[in-house]
């Protein structure tokens, strides 16, 4: 069984408390993680300035190129995990054992992590939109123009709240290490195999120890990283987004509602999306933000919605290890019977039909965690409530909905994929503040491309642009 | 808990005999005044008709006391509170403390002096050189209906020392809490240790202290941002409890937030276990060589705890095993046979300064964690 010790600024620290992290499916213990309490988070948070002070000494360019070192350590050679050499085999099966994802799941996040951490130069290039990272660091600069531009850095750290079961959206915090910004974590207690394994990586590239901590434990933790540090992330429910909406020292993400929305020009051709739409539903278990939880059209959802259904339908638990495997685990099995009562609210309304009905019992229920299989739910107007909902799982409702009304009915959306070819549709989905990430054209909502601005621009987030004038 | 199953010194061994003999007696004498008309309070010698047995003939043993049904926390929920009063102490005043409450009735316990007791027991556990007497004190915690704040005071002032009181109420700290209002909590936090440090810094020559282990932290953190400590103005011995006190903590606040052990930072930090059934159990000394374990011992005979099996409440568990902790309250005023902990922990030997069972590691019940919120208090 593998330990994780807290690390305080690149030290780490023997914890006299601890946590086990179990096998989802056995509940066999697989690691052992000591924690500690807001206080030590407190008294550390004093020092942050030598975070930043350590990645200050290596230049942007220096510190993006060992970030592409790490990137290639990170998935792909052994690296000290805690006490433990830790291979990437090793990484893949503790992830997946206790988050639930199948092996080939945390495989594929594991390189879009690595992706991100790797074209670091490049992303960085989109997020401050070509500007000369020397600026950054020294905060302010002559931008080309013949005028000094100035950026004031908000925080000597960036905080995180890192998720449980999502190693995707540890692409967020990366950057921050670039930007010469040290990073204070609270591993998900599921999930802390990406931050350390990540951490070790950075630290391996050669890239100060001094930047970096980990703190496990509670959640006065999370609150305690939030509290003391001037810029955090956290991730969670809409619950938690709205308990932060409007601090600017927290960037809060939480759930995606990605949407397909097909136009009256394209949705007599609606089959020829049909891979798209059930990639969008599918991958990742349905697990992500970016996942699509809603495909909207004005006609033909009967069809749409059966078509998905008959592809993911049948779609049922296999072994994590199984490489044919698309469902998650929830690992907390209260988890998968609340969603699925919720579910079961959403279906009682009129309007509302279960179009995966026919393909057999969806919760699915073992000794120390459950599944929900795959749903297509076909709601026939935007009033019923379920056109608003987003699930952990597999779950997409079909809305039918006149074009002219989708983008005034749609609500927050995180990537909204909008298929059409009328200029009028596209300018104003361009236009729309509902849409955060805009698809025009036939692109899976879980295609992220990097090399674009993307929520929440950390640039925007850890720097503020001000004016600084010097004397001539 | 016998003597004979006691990895214990010879020496030991003979004082926890004695002490169990003590405890035997005592209880003796506590059910005949609990059963006795003249004496008893209307709950008990209502429910002794309940009873399949006569207490007063057939309780001769602290053993005994498990013939007795589990005591049952409804009980305590709701009038009326004279009902628990013992006819033995008719017409003296009453307090009334509470516990619990954050949803529905609260729990209710009346006292007439068992917390002044408790507390003059506790001060004699109190070194001397860190809780001087004639200091002036800091009680930083809840007041209001728990009993706590009228304890500490009368701590102090058996101590000949004056008491300062801040006050905390946690059933809105685990509203804040759960109503996920986290702003608001860290600004009543703020709140109350503004007015700490007004004391503190007023000159009143406070040098003892009560405080939450949170509390304690926040005071700590909020007189280094003002480029003080808590030796610096003046603190030589705080007391804290609650079960929020883990190791980890323990060894943060000697190491870290006190700068470390006494005999370094003049600071003597004790913690503690009490509730408004047991009254104040006291720690065995906690030391960095011991991985700083926290193992309590409830003031026997006063009160007694047991380590029991998670499914034969009858049965303590070994030394060292992990099982739920069972209190026993056995005083003139109050009469509690068994009742169940929210809490578990580890079964601890007798050792010389308090040589009956202990229990370590107290933290919530497995069980029922999940349902607890854990706030600053």
């Amino acid at each position: 069984m593998i330990t994780l010790s807290p690390l305080r600024w690149g030290k780490p620290y023997e914890s006299l408390d601890s946590k086990e992290v179990v096998h989802f499916d056995t509940g066999e213990p697989i690691a052992r993680v000591g924690t500690v309490g807001s206080g030590i988070v407190g008294r550390d948070m004093r020092k942050s300035h030598l975070a930043r002070e350590a990645l200050l000494q290596f230049s942007t360019d220096d510190l993006i190129a060992r970030c592409k070192k790490a990137a290639q350590l990170f998935e792909t050679s052994d690296l000290k995990v805690g006490d433990s050499l830790q291979s990437v085999d090793d990484f893949v099966h503790q992830q997946s054992a206790s988050t639930g994802l199948p092996e080939h799941m945390c495989r594929s996040n594991m390189a879009k992590n690595s992706f991100v951490l790797s074209r670091m130069g490049e992303i960085l290039d989109c997020l401050t939109r070509g500007l000369d990272l020397s600026i950054l660091s020294r905060g302010y600069g002559e931008e080309g123009r013949g005028v000094i531009v100035s950026y004031q850095v908000q925080t000597p750290v960036l905080g995180a709240v890192l998720p449980n079961n999502s190693p995707g959206v540890h692409t967020l915090w990366l950057p921050a290490v670039a930007l010469q910004i040290g990073l204070a974590l609270k591993p998900g207690s599921q999930e802390p195999w990406t931050p350390y394994r990540m951490v070790s990586a950075f630290m391996a590239a050669g890239i100060p120890a001094e930047a970096f901590s980990l703190y496990p434990g509670d959640h006065d933790v999370g609150g305690a990283i939030m509290a003391k540090t001037s810029r955090s992330m956290i991730f969670g429910s809409a619950q938690t987004l709205a308990q932060h909406a409007g601090n600017p020292r927290v960037q809060a993400h939480g759930p995606g509602f990605s949407k397909i929305l097909l136009g009256d020009d394209v949705v007599d051709d609606w089959e020829d999306y049909l891979d798209l739409m059930v990639e969008s539903v599918l991958s990742n278990s349905g697990r992500s933000c970016i996942n699509c939880s809603g495909i909207w059209a004005s006609r033909h959802t009967r069809e749409i919605g059966e078509a998905i259904a008959k592809r993911i339908g049948p779609v049922d638990v296999r072994p994590p290890a199984d490489p044919d495997a698309q469902l998650a685990a929830f690992t907390v099995p209260a988890m998968a019977t609340g969603t699925y009562a919720m579910v079961q609210q959403d279906l009682a309304e009129s309007g509302v039909t279960d179009l995966t009905a026919e393909f057999g019992e969806k919760l699915i229920e073992r000794d120390h965690c459950a599944y929900l299989r795959p749903m297509v739910v076909l709601a026939d107007s935007p009033d019923r409530q379920v056109a608003a909902k987003e699930y952990m799982f597999p779950f997409v409702s079909v809305v039918e909905c006149p074009q002219a009304e989708m983008l005034n009915r749609i609500g927050p959306t995180l990537v909204g994929t909008v298929l059409t070819r009328d200029s009028d549709f596209i300018n104003a989905a361009g236009n729309s503040v509902d849409i955060d990430r805009l698809n025009i054209g036939p692109i899976p909502t879980n295609r992220l491309n990097w090399l674009q601005p993307h929520e929440g621009n950390l640039i925007d987030f850890l720097f503020r642009s001000r004016a600084y004038q010097v004397a001539t | 808990m016998s003597a004979v199953d006691n990895p214990m010194n010879e020496q030991v061994a003979q004082k926890a005999t004695e002490a169990r003999d003590q405890l035997n007696e005592h209880t003796l004498k506590t059910v005949h005044w609990h059963f006795s008309d003249d004496t008893g309070s209307p709950f008990w010698l209502e429910k002794k008709r309940e009873l399949n047995f006569d207490p007063l003939t057939e309780i001769k043993s602290f053993d005994d006391l498990k013939k007795f049904p589990l005591f049952e926390d409804d009980w305590l929920r709701g009038g009326p509170i004279r009902r628990w009063v013992p006819q033995g102490h008719a017409g003296k005043p009453v307090y009334v403390f509470e516990t619990g409450g954050t949803t529905g009735v609260p729990k209710s316990r009346m006292v007439i002096e068992d917390h002044w007791k408790d507390y003059e027991l506790f001060s004699d556990t109190l070194p001397e050189k860190y809780f001087p007497k004639g200091a002036n004190w800091l009680m930083l915690g809840p007041s209001g209906p728990r009993r706590l704040r009228l304890a500490v005071e009368h701590l102090a002032q058996h101590r000949e020392g004056i008491c300062f009181c801040i006050d905390l109420d946690p059933r809105w700290v685990v509203k804040l809490i759960k109503k996920g209002w986290m702003e608001h909590l860290e600004e009543y936090k703020k709140h109350c240790i503004d007015q700490a440090i007004t004391i503190l810094t007023a000159g009143h020559d406070v040098k003892c202290m009560f405080g939450t282990p949170k509390l304690i932290e926040s005071l700590g953190e909020a007189l280094e941002e003002r480029g003080t400590s808590l030796a610096e103005v003046g603190i030589t011995g705080i007391f804290s409890g609650g079960t929020e006190f883990t190791p980890q903590w323990t060894r943060f606040c000697v190491e870290e937030l006190l700068g470390g052990p006494p005999e370094e930072s003049g600071v003597y930090m004790t913690p503690t276990y009490g509730n408004t059934l047991m009254g104040l159990a006291c720690s065995k000394p906690i030391t960095a060589a011991d991985g700083y374990k926290i193992s309590y011992y409830a003031p026997q005979p006063r009160a007694a705890t047991e380590v029991v099996s998670f499914d034969d409440y009858n049965q303590v568990v070994p030394f060292g095993a992990t099982g739920r902790v069972k209190l026993y309250t056995l005083t003139d005023e109050f009469f509690v046979p068994g009742f169940m902990e929210r809490d578990e922990g580890e079964r601890e030997a007798p050792f010389d300064l308090y040589p009956w069972d202990g229990v370590s590691g107290v933290r919530p019940f497995h069980e029922l964690a999940g349902a607890t919120t854990v706030g600053v208090y």
